[in-house]
């Protein structure tokens, strides 16, 4: 048979990660904000640092298929080593950041040992154990965390020496805009290249892997690493931008949460974890006034609504529908 | 086989090779003190009654299943020990009786998955995929050699069952096998494309070392230059297809069984 | 005479038999199809509510109301396996969690709504209130009628799944599924029928339970995560192995409140991940 009509393989394989004009209109319409809102900009930085937490969530889950029931381990210890940096003294944003980055990337890289030796409810259960354990050892040092009172006296000195953070939220905004986009490059890159595609392969099939000669255990080691990283890079960056830390950083309700938001836009998809933050984070603002309960009954129809229904989050079900749309 | 290719065949080790490999699943055995001989070339049929443990010996060479006793000898060196993957990267492939195939990527992501792997390519993140050029043209080629190339870019789980099939034997190709081991590579294939899989066996080289199981009797014929037959976990018998034609066991244990079975 | 650790001994183990009423259902199902249902305790909460309806509302004996909150959390959860459960046995661990997770959502918002959300006391019968003195120890007339149900469901559990032909097909199903649907079974339908059993016994739990810890809408959260831990613990699919995890853990849990309240949860969660990393399968469990 003759060779694929419409485009070359290595023409085919370096238009998968062109950039869509969705993409950059997405990007674009981060700035609004700065703009149409910017009574709002708090609540902003605060759904752009959630979305660099779904996204490092995403890679675990939505392209290795790790569940993860305990990943706010890692925004926690991002946050608090963050704290505890500038309470000792050293307040700068940037190496801090790094810090606290590199902390929680360490953790991630020791518990990817545990972790990737273990599937299905084994692994489910130590997730959730690893994250209730570091939960509790936040809860009951006190000495160092501040237990259930938080961390007191995060003090953080201007980026770049220039831009202060403020009560208006400006600088937290740009700082963690820009945060999520440089990461959120690398996320893009790392997804298209070829140890995503290895990922992307673990996740369809199991099984297969050994059979092809891939190492699962050691790709699962380094993607782990690297999405523990990012989650302490998105608790750092709360740390510094709210200048405070509290428990709720590192607890099960975090954990769950997250993974509601990157079921809810679609796991998998990059851009799944960004769309289902913003959608989660504007919704539980507007509805701020609800007892918690009620909120989460209508997480709870959501979540039932997403598995029998749109299996593939919001996102999955808008490229469905354009598909079939396109077909016609 | 001339003279002075025996000999020369005698020389040089078995492709793959095992020596008195034992299993049992609790109180029932499922390989009993097997000793297969793959010389390098070689085409050989695996057949038997079900529940014979043929599925079982593969998992069992390739390394998914971990044996009670006996070794497992690839060019002459033992890989009883090592993990699945290893004995991949040092020549062992098969495919799989039920397809084990990566649903949601289409061939060309999935047999470039393949080769990026075995050129240990896997674990870059920092390059995309399109920049490697060299692997990308490669698994198109293995793909075209296997008539996939024009459906290449369709994910895999909406290709017909045969496209599926083949794209199976791709992916064990992918990896530059040495010796290869087929577990009914056209089971479930409806006729008019059952054709195409046998092709892609025919086709393949000389030097690639062939162990396939296989149930029907004449595809075994047509390609097989030794059969083994495999009862209950252990070797029945083993010889050439006028021998196990003729053979009036293998017909009462195999062939008459095959009649109701 | 015997010590006072005797009795803090004797409080952990009611309470551990309690958790094991609560959790037997979870690891025989999890066994069976290897289904994550994290609303299992969802069910051990309506349970509860039912006897505190029936109580408070109803004036009905305590004691009567036992087989009821046992047989609403069946019907329930008989509903949701025909309606939602059945089409997830084959999806990933991922879609059950996310589907149980948010029916038990779902059903706190419900419980919130029609009961509050402050603990609903329960009247029990006179005959168990107040204490024993058994070798100088005070012990609680109600939880000793607990060890008792307790047991009475164990030993209920045992034979039936010995001796009956239903409890072999459960055997036969957690063994190997596989060869149980070779073999003829329709693992489909054992596991309707234990997913039902399993929780009409958490709702039977979730009554009894009320007295002990108390009931309130996160009663389906809040006993989750011990009952996960027992069950992986124990090992899925494994009866003594949730009676004994369930033992060891609501002895420590106990204990921990007594002799040591600083280390709290922790150590239970230490020994959680310690134990699974040791035996993936559970203490007990298969494969």
């Amino acid at each position: 048979m003759t060779s694929p009509t419409t485009i070359t393989p290595q023409a085919y394989m370096r238009a998968q990660s062109r950039w869509h004009p969705l993409e950059i209109a997405f990007w674009l319409a981060t700035l609004l904000p700065f703009v149409l809102f910017p009574n709002y900009l708090s609540l902003a930085s605060q759904i752009t640092i959630t979305a660099l937490f779904a996204l490092s969530l995403d890679i675990i889950l939505g392209y290795a298929g790790i569940v993860s029931l305990g990943h706010a381990a890692f925004f926690g210890i991002g946050a608090y080593t963050a704290g505890l940096i500038s309470k000792f003294g050293w307040g700068e944003p940037l190496t801090g950041l790094i810090i606290a980055t590199t902390a929680a990337g360490l953790v991630g890289f020791a518990v990817s040992f545990i972790i990737s030796r273990f599937r299905h409810f084994t692994l489910i259960m130590i997730t959730l154990g690893l994250g209730l354990l570091a939960f509790e050892a936040a809860n009951r040092a006190h000495w160092l965390t501040g237990g259930s009172d938080g961390l007191q006296g995060v003090s953080i000195w201007p980026v770049l020496g220039i831009f202060k953070f403020d009560l208006y939220g400006y600088t937290a905004y740009a700082y963690s805009l820009a945060a999520l986009f440089v990461v959120f490059l690398a996320a893009r890159l790392l997804i298209n290249s070829p140890f995503g595609l290895a990922l992307r392969g673990i996740r369809e099939n199991w099984v297969r892997m050994p059979a092809i000669g891939a190492h699962s255990r050691a790709h699962i080691r380094k993607a782990f690493t690297i999405a523990a990283a990012m989650a302490g890079l998105a608790g750092a960056l709360l740390a510094q931008t709210t200048e405070s830390v509290s428990l709720e950083s590192i607890s099960f309700q975090r954990s769950a949460d997250v993974l509601v938001m990157l079921v809810l836009g679609g796991a998998g998809r990059l851009y799944g974890g960004l769309v289902g933050a913003v959608i989660f984070m504007v919704a539980r603002d507007q509805f701020s006034g609800i007892a918690p309960q009620y909120w989460y009954f209508w997480i709870g129809i959501l979540l039932v609504t997403v598995v029998m229904v749109l299996p593939n989050g919001i996102l999955g079900g808008l490229s469905h529908f354009y598909a079939r749309w396109r077909r016609k | 086989m001339t003279p002075a290719a025996k000999s020369d065949a005698a020389e040089r080790p078995a492709a793959l090779a095992t020596r008195g490999l034992s299993k049992a699943f609790g109180s029932l055995p499922v390989a009993r003190d097997i000793a297969i001989n793959l010389p390098v070339g070689a085409r050989y049929a695996l057949i038997g009654p079900n529940g014979a443990g043929k599925t079982t010996l593969i998992n069992l060479m390739t390394g998914m299943l971990t044996p009670d006793g006996g070794q497992i000898l690839l060019a002459g060196d033992d890989i009883t020990a090592l993990g699945p993957e290893q004995r991949v990267r040092r020549g062992l492939a098969r495919t799989f009786q039920i397809n084990t195939l990566f649903a949601g990527l289409n061939a060309l992501e999935a047999v470039t998955l393949v080769i990026a792997e075995r050129r240990g390519l896997a674990g870059q993140f920092w390059r995309s995929v399109g920049a490697y050029g060299e692997a990308i043209d490669e698994a198109y080629e293995i793909l075209r050699k296997l008539k996939l190339g024009d459906s290449c870019y369709q994910v895999t789980r909406e290709l017909p069952y045969g496209r599926q099939r083949l794209l199976e034997i791709a992916l064990a190709l992918a990896t530059k096998p040495k010796v290869l081991l087929l577990d009914e590579p056209a089971a479930g294939v409806p006729q008019e494309e059952s054709g195409e899989v046998f092709e892609a066996v025919a086709g393949l080289s000389g030097d690639l070392t062939l162990l396939f199981i296989e149930h029907d009797m004449h595809v075994v014929f047509r390609f097989a230059s030794h059969i083994v037959v495999l009862v209950s976990g252990a070797i029945f018998t083993e010889g050439s297809p006028a021998k196990i034609a003729a053979d009036p066991g293998v017909r009462e244990v195999y062939l008459g069984k095959r009649k109701h079975g | 005479m015997l010590p006072p650790v005797f009795g803090v001994l004797f409080d952990g183990v009611a309470y551990g038999m309690l958790l094991f009423v609560l959790s037997v259902g979870l690891s025989v199902t999890l066994g069976l199809m290897n289904f994550v249902n994290l609303a299992h305790c969802a069910f051990a909460m309506l349970g509860g509510y039912v006897t505190v309806t029936l109580v408070n509302d109803l004036n009905w004996p305590f004691l009567a109301t036992l087989p009821i909150a046992f047989l609403a959390a069946a019907i329930v959860s008989m509903a949701l396996e025909r309606t939602l459960y059945r089409r997830l046995y084959r999806a990933s661990d991922l879609d059950q969690v996310l589907l149980t997770i948010g029916l038990a959502f779902i059903s706190v918002a419900i419980a919130a709504y029609i009961f509050g959300t402050t603990q609903q006391p329960v009247e029990t019968p006179a005959s168990l209130r107040g204490t024993i003195g058994v070798l100088g120890l005070d012990l609680g007339k109600y939880r000793l009628f607990l060890l008792g149900v307790a047991l009475v469901v164990t030993m209920l559990l045992v034979v039936g799944l010995e001796y009956t032909r239903f409890g072999a097909q459960v055997r036969a199903a957690v063994d190997n599924q596989r060869m149980a649907r070779g073999l003829g079974i329709d693992v489909d339908r054992t596991f309707a029928s234990t997913f039902a059993l399993g929780s009409g016994l958490a709702g039977l739990g979730g009554a009894l339970a009320i007295e002990i810890v108390g009931l309130d809408p996160n009663f389906a959260f809040t006993y989750l995560v011990y009952v996960l831990i027992i069950v992986s613990v124990g090992g899925l699919g494994s009866i003594a192995g949730s009676f004994a995890a369930a033992i060891l853990i609501g002895v420590s849990d106990v204990a921990g409140k007594y002799y040591a309240p600083e280390l709290g949860a922790f150590l239970i969660y230490l020994v959680m991940v310690l134990v699974l990393m040791w035996r993936p399968a559970g203490l007990f469990g298969r494969r």
